[in-house]
């Protein structure tokens, strides 16, 4: 075999792992219970696999095309950032504006702090 | 044989598109829908990657970075306008 065909499959098992694991964040999307294990599952999932796609993308155009692709790797670095901070954002605005916990969790500490300070 | 592993990826990345598209639907709240749709606007971002792979073209590397930025943009402004209404606040004087 030679290093092309090598590193060809590695880069195919790269990114088949990436789909899968993107698949595996859509189920947890659908079969989850309220708002918040749901965005834990398609924050996380879904980060970690589109930075395999494109870390299998950057080795296929390093190696076979000889061509060290700078926007991939900003595309690795800013997904990597930006993708928790979002998931983030929109947990916090949902349980601001008043989107109830599933009736089986048994934690939620936000609500007594808020309800001390008595303010919004 | 690289092609078979490349097409199975894309096909299962737009499944996955396809049961986001379910949540977005179905989702009973807004942020349900919101974050349905991040998550599509990151797997747009590997189907992206995984037709420039099919393809074995550099073009389509811009549109990577450019959907990356935009879901970030919208995510935070739909998050902000959830929580308080604005999206930009005026000044106070």
């Amino acid at each position: 075999m030679s290093v092309n065909e090598i590193s060809s499959w590695i880069v195919g098992i790269i990114v088949l792992i990436g789909a899968i694991l993107s698949l595996v964040s859509a189920v947890g999307l659908v079969r989850l219970p309220d708002i918040y294990t749901r965005s834990h599952a398609a924050t996380k999932a879904a980060t970690l696999s589109v930075m395999l796609v494109l870390l299998g993308t950057f080795l296929f155009f390093a190696v076979i095309e000889d061509l060290v692709s700078a926007r991939i790797l900003l595309g690795i670095v800013f997904v990597f950032i930006t993708a928790p901070v979002g998931g983030h954002l929109i947990s916090r605005a949902a349980y601001h504006s008043g989107v109830s916990l599933w009736d089986r969790s048994t934690q939620d500490q936000l609500h007594a702090k808020k309800k001390k300070h008595g303010s919004s | 044989m690289i092609n078979i592993l490349l097409n199975t990826s894309a096909v299962i990345i737009s499944i996955s598109i396809f049961v986001g598209l379910y949540r977005v639907v179905k989702g009973p709240s807004m942020p349900d829908r919101v974050i349905a749709l991040d998550m599509i606007g990151i797997n747009l971002i590997s189907l992206v990657a995984v037709v420039s792979l099919i393809l074995e073209t550099t073009a389509f590397l811009e549109v990577v970075l450019l959907l990356g930025i935009l879901a970030f943009i919208g995510t935070v402004a739909f998050a902000k306008f959830i929580e308080k209404g604005v999206v930009i606040e005026r000044k106070r004087d």
